[in-house]
C-alpha cells in the first residue's frame, strides 16, 4: 500500500444485494418454522463442517491432553477405564438417587429399574461449542446417524444430563445443553416426587443455574434436594431418572403462583468432552454401545 | 489462477469457522470465543475494498449460520458481517496505514458486528437474548477479537495481498 489508490465511490449495488440476500435468508428461516427450507441446506453445510471439525479436533486435542500423557501411557487404556467409570457412577447415580428409593416403594420398582438402567449409551466426544457471541449453547459431538444418534435424544456424561440432540449428520450432530435459555426439561424433586419445569439461564461456566418452576404450588422443595428428568413418552426428547442436579435456593413471591427454585447443575458445563446418547437398546450403531449387561444383573441382587 | 485465488480463499473461511469452533472452546473467556471470519473479513476490508470484504462477509456469516452447533436463524451473522465489511471497506484508506488505525478498525467492527447479531436476535426472539447478557457479551467480544489482532490481522493481510488480481497491483 505505497501509493493511494485514486478514491471512488464502492457500488453501492453489491451491498444492497448482498443485504437483500440476508433478509430473504432470514426471512425464509424465520417463517418456514420447523420444516424451513434452509433445513436441507443446513444439513448439507453439517455435512461438509462436521468432519472438518472433527478433523480439527483431533489434531487438537493430543496437545490438549498432554499433561495426562505424564500420568498415563495408554490413550486407548484411558479411553476405556473413562467409559467403564461413566458407565460405573451413572449407575450408582440411577440407584442411590431418592428417585429410585420412591418408586421402588411404591411397587413400581421392577419395571422403573429395568427402564431406568437399561439404557443403551452411544459414547461420544464433544468437537466445538458455539461461542457466547451467538447467545445460543450448543456443541457438537462427533456421532451422528451413523452411529445412530438421531434428533430428541438425551445427551448424559457421569455427572448428569448435558442436553439433547437438535439435529444430526451422518458423522456429527448438534446438542442444545439445559443451560440454553430455549431449554425446557421436566424435572423431578427426589425427595417429594414433586414435578416442576427446568429452565437454563445461558450461563455456561461454575456459575450456571438453572430455574425451577414446580407445578404443584403448595409444594417445598429443600435445599440440596436431588432433581431428576421427568422423562417423556418413548423417552423422547428426555429418558427418565436421569440425575440434573441440586437445590441450591429457593425463592417464592405472593404474586407468582408457583415457587422458584435455583439449581446447580451436576454436569460442568464449560468441560465438557466425553458423552453419552441415550439410545435404543437394539440400535444399530457404527461404534461400541454401552449397554446395560453385567451391572444390571448386580444391581438387581443387591436391591 | 482466478480459481486457486476463490479456492484459498474459501479454505481460509472455512478454516477460520471451524477454528473459532473447535480450538478456541477451550481458551473462551466466560464463553466467548474470537470472531475469526470477522478478523478475516476485516483485513479484506483493509486490503481489497468493500465489495470484496461485503461479499466475504456474507459468505462467511453464512458458514457461521449453517455449520454445526449453530442453532440460531440462518442469515443473522451473514447479515452483520456484510454490514462489516462494508464498514470497514469504506474506512480502509485511514485504516490500513498504521497499525493502530488497524486495531480501532477491528475493535469497531467487532463491536458493530457482535451488536448487529445481538440486535437481530432481539427483533426475531431468536433466542430471546437479554440485554443484560449482550452488554456483558459485546465487550468480552471486542476485547478479545483485538488481543489476537495483531497475531491475525497482519498474516491475514499479508495473505489477500498475495491473492490480489496482479492488474488490480498498487
Amino acid at each position: 500500500m505505497a501509493m493511494p489508490s485514486p478514491r471512488r465511490r464502492p457500488s453501492r449495488t453489491v451491498l444492497v444485494l448482498l443485504l437483500l440476500a440476508c433478509f430473504t435468508i432470514i426471512t425464509l428461516d424465520v417463517r418456514g418454522g420447523e420444516d424451513s427450507p434452509v433445513d436441507p441446506v443446513r444439513a448439507a453445510v453439517g455435512e461438509v463442517f462436521g468432519p472438518v471439525e472433527s478433523g480439527t479436533a483431533a489434531v487438537v486435542r493430543p496437545f490438549r491432553a498432554v499433561p495426562e500423557f505424564f500420568h498415563t501411557t495408554g490413550g486407548l487404556r484411558n479411553d476405556v477405564a473413562r467409559l467403564e467409570a461413566e458407565n460405573a457412577t451413572l449407575r450408582g447415580q440411577l440407584a442411590t438417587t431418592d428417585v429410585a428409593r420412591n418408586r421402588a416403594a411404591e411397587l413400581d420398582g421392577l419395571l422403573s429399574s429395568s427402564r431406568q438402567t437399561g439404557y443403551a449409551l452411544v459414547p461420544a466426544r464433544v468437537v466445538a461449542m458455539g461461542p457466547a457471541q451467538s447467545f445460543s449453547r450448543t456443541v457438537t459431538i462427533d456421532a451422528g446417524t451413523s452411529s445412530g444418534v438421531h434428533p430428541d435424544m438425551t445427551v448424559l456424561n457421569n455427572d448428569g444430563l448435558v442436553g439433547r440432540v437438535i439435529r444430526a449428520g451422518r458423522g456429527t450432530a448438534t446438542v442444545l445443553l439445559v443451560v440454553d435459555q430455549e431449554s425446557v426439561v421436566g424435572g423431578r424433586l427426589g425427595s417429594n416426587m414433586e414435578v416442576g419445569f427446568l429452565r437454563g439461564r445461558g450461563d455456561l461456566g461454575g456459575d450456571a443455574r438453572l430455574d425451577l418452576d414446580l407445578v404443584d404450588t403448595s409444594a417445598t422443595p429443600g435445599k440440596g434436594d436431588v432433581l431428576v428428568t421427568w422423562g417423556s413418552k418413548h423417552g423422547a426428547p428426555y429418558v427418565a431418572g436421569v440425575p440434573i442436579g441440586t437445590v441450591q435456593a429457593i425463592y417464592s413471591s405472593p404474586r407468582q403462583l408457583s415457587k422458584r427454585a435455583v439449581i446447580q447443575p451436576f454436569v460442568d458445563f464449560s468441560s465438557l468432552d466425553l458423552v453419552g446418547v441415550v439410545v435404543d437398546r437394539s440400535a444399530a450403531s457404527d461404534r461400541a454401545v454401552i449397554r446395560a449387561g453385567r451391572l444390571d444383573s448386580a444391581k438387581a441382587g443387591t436391591r | 489462477m482466478a480459481a486457486v485465488r476463490a479456492l484459498v480463499t474459501a479454505l481460509v473461511l472455512v478454516l477460520a469457522v471451524a477454528l473459532q469452533a473447535v480450538v478456541f472452546s477451550y481458551f473462551s473467556i466466560g464463553g466467548v470465543v474470537p470472531n475469526l471470519a470477522l478478523l478475516v473479513v476485516v483485513a479484506a476490508a483493509l486490503v481489497r475494498g468493500p465489495e470484496f470484504a461485503a461479499v466475504l462477509g456474507f459468505l462467511g456469516g453464512l458458514a457461521i449460520d449453517l455449520a454445526p452447533p449453530a442453532d440460531h436463524v440462518a442469515g443473522r451473522w451473514a447479515l452483520a458481517l456484510v454490514v462489516v465489511g462494508y464498514l470497514a471497506g469504506r474506512v480502509r484508506h485511514d485504516a490500513g496505514s498504521s497499525a493502530v488505525a488497524a486495531v480501532v478498525t477491528v475493535a469497531a467492527s467487532s463491536f458493530v458486528g457482535t451488536s448487529v447479531f445481538a440486535l437481530s436476535g432481539m427483533l426475531l426472539d431468536d433466542p430471546s437474548v437479554p440485554a443484560a447478557e449482550a452488554l456483558r457479551v459485546i465487550p468480552l467480544a471486542v476485547l478479545y477479537d483485538v488481543l489476537l489482532t495483531p497475531f491475525v490481522l497482519p498474516v491475514l493481510m499479508r495473505l489477500f495481498r498475495r491473492l490480489r488480481p496482479h492488474r488490480m497491483a498498487y
